[in-house]
């Protein structure tokens, strides 16, 4: 690591602050994907702004149709949420396959999503869902959020400090990790809302995308058969040592069939 | 560049001079002489380095000291109450958990978390939950015995 | 059997410091005023290094020394030995190049190291790492084992034409091309036995202190055999006397073979602590390990089998081509050679077999000895080959394993390929393995995974092994450059308990436990009053260390070796205290007894006149009433050379559930029965074959070291992308054992340590190629990732 300043943020508009004064420096959340980053020497920020005294960012509401979910709030507090396993199975679901047990008891919702790294689970959730982003400045929908491989809309100087999910009718998220990592090889999401349905594909591609032909067709129905021979073009699709865009594409169909068939 | 952190591991109050990107297992190995918690990667895999921050276990290779200002730290140096193991470290010794020991401070840390949210986890949640820790030498045959007989026996 | 006798269930008593943190691994070892090095490493895996420019560095805070190759030729250090030389067919020895401990001027592979800077800190010699400019002229490279002995491509050594180390062949070739003439069949399969990296949790590390005013130097490094290491890092690299030279290592997080070699880190840590007067520390990061540690296997192989109408083996052809990587790791010839054609008769009783091994350079991290070293890979080559043989003539495999195997009455047996098996019983260990394993049931699990969507498939293994490696004296003429013996000392102190010195090492083997039973069991002291010591030159006498699988058979016996020197005094001096002839002495269960008589003395009050030997028959000067004279103590050394490898053998079970729709497969049970002879402490035992079962689905299944063809970046470089079993990738593996003593020791043990590895991965794949049998699937390469048995199974039904 090289080395830096740190401090502690009073707040999320006081972090941001920092932000705006010191384009180098850096907000650290769960620091899951951030320190090993600095432990690599891939980054050198000025100065860390750390935001896991800023209590305010920490908690789960759930009202009648919608799951909020603060910024800094763990994946293990999100998948151990009886609220959430009740409004949002899915959601609970996903938050408990991220990483593993010590990586979800400190990685947070917001530095997750923050990220976009391309074969993390949470914008499979954010997308499928259909998600409303809250940041210090505005709100962004997640169709807009996720932008590109680790790009997101947040500017400079924004954080994220919550995310409302609307809850669905039935929905539900398969993963299929790499072996080595454990990251997303392909995730799916599905969900069945009032106002349509949603299928977000994560791991796959360079960034979160869905797939408006599954959507289309499980519109009309909503079965397993539905997307059985619907597949997504390998065309862009990432491909490492562990798995060809070709075979990508071809688990996005299984996955997308397995998470339709285990909706809740 | 360095600041004053201040905590307690393992029931004692320390504080130490860090430097910002000093970590938490550099903290304690380094610093305070507990050799115990080990560091056997570096992307944050392989679970060696697992502790309790808090109660909860975490990668001690993933946080920053200064990030444990004023926590509540236990390593696997902490665990005994004198020369009385605690049930999970007898565990693993009763049930050949373990080999060259390297990886089994982490698998005991991690364990015990385990233990304390599942009073009977079975075999498939004992293998999911350790995910997060490598063991080279066992097979996890052992480990997951250990565990289970540790987990019944912390919440007899 | 005693509680704590040879055969009984001990607790280790070495469990208390691992699980309470008080272990003391290399990089818990500080010493004061200690310094850090950290490596300057090659980014390419083939250049020229023009020039290094180390002037900012060495201007960096806390630096301080910044050595490079240049430094390494001025101080004139030796190169990295090799231990083990090998001839080529047309008689000409095998190309040994010269590797320095930092690249002089060139860099052959990624990782090697070009500088090391030493500061204060290891943030310091970090930081300052970064400011060496190193100038390459990168250079085009080889990776690949299969092409490197093609013409036209790049050339690791100039003297290594087509990249060829050595070409070997073993076996009699006229006798084999003969069986094939005669053949009424012949099954031919190609194989991959792919790169693995060995991964001990533990990363190396190493200090070295050097006392200046006595010219001693001592090293604590992650070593399996301390006492090697001080011979090959001081005679051949340092210059440092072996007197004056010594190496601890203390608690080893696991080797596996890959904590064997006199690696370069700690021969610079060595001259560093020379030359700047202070104690130098070094600890691998794991990225540095995945470059640096020596890896494993890497062959291509074509195997060709000879069978006669009744399914019955003619005759064995195999060509290897073994990449030994950049540069000749210590062991690396020996592993592709004679510990892997001479298994090629496995459990059979081929009568013809010949082998032919192309030993390769490539711009790739070293090869050598990795837990079972040539035995997995024969292993993997001989059972793949008898699976597809047995279907190719529609036989069972179960079927044309036993219609093969040596007869339990043909022991000892000549292979054609040089070794005298011990002992065995090998139709024992399948039957035992086919009722465990529940054999006869399978088609009705096939059927119920089938309802549920999966394919279920079973494969079988029948492995060999030859471990304890022996005699120095036959090693000797096939190559070897250093002895095999193993040393011991058993020493009695006054107060009748014992310190017992073994040049083994245990770094997860529970030699503390095991070797105190056998002392216990002989020497009928009580198991808390024996201490086992290992790991350190400066306290163990001598030693070769711990490698395949022969710690207890060679190092166990040279232990018995000196209790019966032990005894063999102690018979005198009882002799002399109970005033009998030492012919009338009889020696059980710690007592020695005047036989006929209720007169005994415990071996406690021997030891104990021993050292206060008031009473005790002195020397007196009087030729004939020195006769029976003895030196006080009790104190006996031993060494053990066997007159003969061990055997080891077993039969694996492994039934796999396959997702045709993912590619993925599941381990749903896997069944290993060994026979590795007599049995000092069962729960070590079987601890050892469920790791390394495990370490041979991992071969199987998920790991792989795979570099980038044209960079030669190693892209399976960290744990996000090599594969390593985790606890939900596997599942309990039902162990067994037949026994069946071993002849060439007093202990009648056999190895155990690597059995695990060799022989599950043929079984995975044999049971995945069985559940994809359906598909018309004959073939499949390690590791059977749920991508490549996805592709396998589309590539043998086109998608419709």
């Amino acid at each position: 690591m090289y080395n830096f300043e740190y401090t502690k943020a009073s707040s999320a508009g006081a972090a941001a602050e920092a932000l705006k004064a010191d384009e180098d420096a850096k907000v650290v959340a769960g620091g899951m994907t951030l320190i090993p980053t600095l432990k690599q020497r891939l980054a050198q920020p000025s100065t860390l702004i750390d935001l896991n005294g800023v209590d305010d960012l920490r908690g789960i509401t759930v009202t009648g149709d919608t799951v909020t979910i603060g910024a800094m709030t763990t994946h293990d507090t999100v998948a151990r949420s009886a609220e959430v396993a009740k409004a949002i199975p899915a959601l609970a679901h996903l938050a408990g396959l991220i990483g593993d047990p010590a990586v979800r008891n400190r990685g947070t919702i917001g530095g997750s999503i923050s990220n976009n790294d391309p074969a993390a689970d949470y914008p499979g959730a954010l997308v499928g869902l259909g998600a409303t982003v809250k940041t210090t400045k505005r709100e962004i929908a997640a169709d807009d959020f996720f932008v590109d491989l680790f790009e997101t809309a947040l500017e400079e100087d924004e954080i994220v400090t919550e995310v409302s999910f609307p809850v669905p009718e039935a929905a539900w998220y398969m993963k299929f990790p790499n072996p080595a990592s454990r990251y997303a090889i392909v995730g799916v999401f599905v969900a069945k809302a009032k106002d349509g349905v949603r299928v977000a594909v994560t791991g796959a591609g360079p960034c979160v995308f869905r797939v408006p032909e599954m959507e289309q067709a499980l519109s009309s129905s909503w079965s397993p058969d539905a997307v059985a021979d619907i597949k997504v073009s390998d065309d862009g699709l990432n491909s490492d040592i562990h798995a060809s865009a070709e075979y990508r594409a071809h688990l996005v169909t299984v996955m997308a069939k397995r998470a339709v068939a285990g909706a809740k | 560049m360095t600041s004053t952190v201040s905590l307690t591991v393992n029931g004692k109050a320390v504080s130490a001079e860090v430097e910002p990107r000093t970590l938490l297992v550099q903290l304690l190995r380094e610093i305070l002489g507990l050799t115990g918690t080990h560091v056997g990667c570096d992307t944050s895999q392989c679970g060696a380095c697992v502790v309790h921050v808090n109660g909860t276990s975490l990668k001690s290779c993933t946080m920053l000291a200064v990030q444990a200002e004023g926590a509540d730290v236990t390593t696997i140096e902490g665990l005994a109450d004198g020369d009385t193991l605690h049930p999970m470290q007898q565990a693993f010794h009763e049930n050949h958990g373990l080999q060259c020991g390297f990886c089994t401070p982490g698998m005991i840390m991690s364990a015990i978390d385990l233990a304390k949210r599942n009073p009977d986890p079975s075999e498939k949640e004992i293998r999911e939950w350790l995910e997060g820790n490598l063991c080279r030498c066992t097979g996890y045959h052992n480990i997951v015995k250990s565990i289970k007989a540790g987990a019944q026996a912390m919440n007899a | 059997m005693s509680e704590t006798g040879i055969g009984a269930t001990v607790l280790r008593r070495e469990d208390r410091r691992f699980i309470s943190g008080r272990g003391n691994y290399v990089d818990d070892v500080n010493r004061p005023g200690q310094v850090y090095a950290h490596f300057v490493r090659s980014p390419h895996a083939h250049a020229d290094v023009k020039s290094i420019d180390t002037t900012a560095a060495a201007a960096a805070d806390g630096v301080v020394a910044v050595l490079t190759g240049a430094d390494v030729a001025a101080d004139g250090l030796g190169g990295l030995p090799v231990g083990w030389g090998i001839t080529s067919q047309d008689g000409s020895p095998m190309i040994e190049p010269p590797w320095p401990i930092i690249a002089q001027d060139r860099v052959r592979y990624v990782g090697e190291a070009v500088a090391v800077v030493i500061a204060a800190t290891r943030n310091q010699a970090k930081d300052a790492a970064e400011l060496v400019a190193v100038d390459y002229n990168p250079l085009p490279a080889i990776i690949s084992t299969q092409d490197s002995i093609k013409d036209g491509v790049p050339q690791v050594w100039d003297d290594a034409k087509h990249n060829i180390c050595f070409d070997w062949g073993f076996g009699d070739a006229d006798a084999t091309n003969d069986a094939f003439a005669k053949a009424s069949h012949v099954t031919t399969v190609d194989l991959v036995n792919q790169r693995l990296i060995p991964n001990a949790i533990e990363p190396r590390s190493s200090v070295a202190d050097f006392d200046s005013s006595t010219g001693e130097m001592t090293l604590w490094c992650t070593s399996q055999g301390p006492h090697a290491v001080r011979l090959l890092l001081g005679a051949f690299v340092l210059q440092q006397p072996e007197h004056k030279f010594r190496v601890v290592s203390p608690d080893v997080g696991g080797g596996f073979g890959s904590k064997i070699y006199p690696y370069a880190e700690y021969a610079t840590c060595c001259w560093a602590a020379r030359r700047l007067g202070v104690p130098v520390k070094w600890t691998a990061e794991r990225s540095e390990s995945f470059l640096t540690d020596a890896h494993g296997r890497d062959h291509i192989t074509k195997a060709e089998l000879a069978l006669d109408g009744d399914g019955r083996f003619l005759g064995l052809r195999v060509s290897t081509i073994a990449n030994m990587g950049a540069y000749l790791s210590a062991f690396a010839p020996l592993i592709p050679t004679y510990l892997y054609a001479t298994l090629f008769a496995g459990q059979y009783t081929t009568p013809a077999i010949f082998a032919e091994v192309k030993a390769v350079f490539t711009n790739t991290t070293p090869v050598d000895a990795y837990r079972g070293a040539g035995r997995p890979e024969a292993t993997f080559m001989l059972e793949r080959l008898i699976d597809a043989a047995a279907k190719e003539v529609g036989v069972d495999p179960v079927d044309i394993r036993r219609r093969n195997f040596i007869a339990p009455e043909a022991f000892p047996y000549q292979t054609p390929v040089a070794l005298l098996y011990d002992s065995g019983n090998y139709g024992a260990a399948l039957d035992k393995a086919l009722e465990l394993s529940d054999y006869a049931g399978f088609e009705a699990r096939r059927k119920a995974s089938e309802a549920a969507g999966k394919l279920r498939g079973i494969g079988i293994s029948t492995p060999i092994e030859a471990t304890g490696a022996a005699p120095s004296a036959i090693a000797g003429q096939l190559g070897a450059r250093a002895g095999l013996y193993e040393s011991a000392e058993i020493r009695f102190n006054a107060t009748g308990n014992v310190t017992v010195f073994s040049g083994s090492h245990s770094h997860g083997q529970g030699h503390a436990t095991s070797f105190a039973q056998v002392v216990s069991d002989k020497l009928g002291v009580p198991y808390e009053n024996i201490e086992i010591v290992e790991g350190d030159t400066g306290r163990v006498q001598m030693g070769m260390g711990t490698f395949g699988s022969r710690s207890l058979s060679v190092g166990g016996s040279a232990i018995v070796k000196a209790s019966e020197k032990i005894i063999e005094k102690g018979k005198k001096i009882a002799a002399h205290l109970l005033e009998a002839s030492v012919d009338d002495i009889e020696f059980s269960g710690g007592n020695f007894a005047v036989k006929g008589t209720d007169k005994s003395v415990n071996i406690a009050e021997v030891a104990f006149t021993a050292y206060v030997p008031h009473n005790y028959p002195h020397f007196t000067g009087d030729p004939e009433a020195d006769k029976n004279a003895l030196e006080p103590g009790l104190d006996e050394q031993a060494f053990f050379d066997p007159l003969n490898f061990n055997f080891p053998y077993g039969a694996y079970v492994c039934e796999v559930e396959v997702d045709p729709d993912t590619g993925v497969t599941e381990v749903a049970r896997f069944t290993a029965i060994d026979d590795v002879g007599n049995v000092i402490n069962p729960m070590i035992v079987h601890g050892q074959i469920q790791g390394g079962v495990v370490q041979g689905i991992g071969q199987a299944l998920l790991e792989n070291g795979v570099y980038d063809q044209g960079s030669g970046q190693l892209l399976s470089g960290s744990y996000m992308d090599y594969t390593m079993p985790r606890a939900d990738n596997v599942p309990n593996i039902d162990s067994d054992l037949t026994i069946t003593p071993c002849p060439m020791n007093p202990l009648g043990v056999k190895g155990c340590g690597e059995m695990g590895t060799i022989g599950s991965p043929p079984a995975v794949i044999n049971a995945i190629i069985d559940a994809l049998s359906g598909y018309g699937v004959r073939h499949l390469d390690m590791p059977a990732t749920p991508q490549r048995v996805w592709s396998a199974i589309r590539e043998a039904r086109p998608a419709a």
